[in-house]
């Protein structure tokens, strides 16, 4: 189950590689940005999800989520979209609501939350990340961390409009 | 007679160590601290289960010094019906712990390549447990047979859902009791029923 994950983080990841060189060199490059597929939720990636989570600076320390948010077809960069993020922590497992937050992108379609370390739940240390707005058509994410002693994770949302 | 003793005491310890270890060294584990009561509960049923299913293929054989033969086999039968309640007490502790991720697992839809094994030795469980019910009511080999093939299912079936997961159990002796699991299981349906029969059938010829 993590294959798919891994080679569709992979995929994004040398796509966006790609996006940055040829932006780089000053190309246009529609064809390809207009390829930019939308994310897809993942399996049990709403699992214990409170819907609204409150909008927080952070949720604890240690522990960094991090990732970024696109659109899908041009691939363009989206601010001020609403993530929110659940996991089982040292704080507790994935239903402790001192376990959910929600943050902003910034003006890069950045977002950031700092938590508690993560811990492994029910078999796997993993993450949930919901874009749960109007806007877009919503999508639930669930990473695995390579190792339950990493200290963050990274991961990309690309949004269809709703 | 010492030297008899001696390999009993060996073949004790070295089951303690086996079964018993990995429960002493998951009950340290770090992350039980972040855990609730009834998922601890829940994990360690899971935990308890796999021991037995170290047990079950040696008190059947009658390899245990002490509980050989019908005492054996009667240890067999209630520790038999003690996984069944390990398995109960494993799902209904998930299940509280995370209705999703447990009804997920059930249906056979959740992202952990693990669940399928632990879905699979659930129901070899209830198959086991559906087979003692019957067993006055089918022909013996039949019932052996049948018996001991979903046996072995679910013992490689949770031996692969155990060694899969991230969690509470300790890698080295996690593997070590589900090899030695997989093995006893192995001898044991060997013996009972290859070799043994084929003595008997040279014995009579």
């Amino acid at each position: 189950m993590q294959t798919p994950f891994t080679s569709r983080r992979s995929f994004l990841a040398s796509a966006g590689a790609t996006g940055v060189a040829l932006a780089a060199a000053g190309l246009p490059m529609p064809a390809i940005a207009q390829g930019l597929a939308p994310t897809q939720t993942m399996r049990g990636g709403s699992n214990n999800y409170r819907p609204g989570a409150p909008l927080v600076d952070r949720l604890g320390s240690g522990f960094w989520v991090r990732g970024r948010v696109r659109r899908a077809g041009d691939g363009a960069l989206l601010q001020n979209v609403r993530i929110q993020i659940w996991a089982a922590t040292t704080l507790g497992g994935e239903r402790e609501p001192a376990n959910h937050g929600s943050v902003m992108t910034d003006s890069e379609g950045r977002f950031a939350l700092e938590m508690e370390q993560i811990v492994p739940n029910f078999g796997q240390p993993h993450a949930h990340l919901a874009y749960d707005d109007a806007d877009f058509q919503t999508v639930f994410l669930r990473p695995v961390m390579p190792s339950p002693s990493d200290t963050s994770l990274a991961t990309e949302f690309v949004l269809a409009p709703a | 007679m010492s030297r008899l003793r001696a390999t009993g005491v060996a073949i004790w310890a070295g089951l303690a160590l086996l079964a018993v270890g990995p429960v002493v060294l998951a009950a340290f584990s770090p992350y039980l601290a972040y855990r609730g009561p009834l998922y601890i509960l829940g994990g360690f049923a899971g935990i308890v289960g796999l021991s037995l299913l170290l047990t079950q293929p040696l008190l059947a054989a009658g390899d245990l010094p002490g509980a050989r033969g019908p005492d054996g086999r009667r240890w067999h039968r209630w520790m038999g019906w003690g996984l069944v309640a390990c398995v109960a007490a494993h799902i209904v502790g998930l299940f509280v712990t995370s209705p999703p991720d447990t009804i997920d697992a059930l249906l056979l839809v959740a992202p952990t390549p693990f669940s399928v094994w632990g879905v699979i030795a659930l129901w070899s469980t209830v198959a086991t447990a559906i087979l003692v019910a019957l067993r006055r009511r089918m022909e013996a080999r039949i019932w052996r047979v049948a018996h001991n093939a979903v046996a072995l299912l679910l013992v490689v079936a949770t031996v692969i859902h155990a060694v899969q997961i991230e969690g509470a159990m300790e890698q080295v002796s996690k593997w070590a009791l589900g090899l030695a699991a997989i093995a006893a299981s192995a001898l044991a349906v060997a013996r009972l029923r290859i070799l043994r029969p084929l003595l008997r059938r040279r014995a009579r010829a």
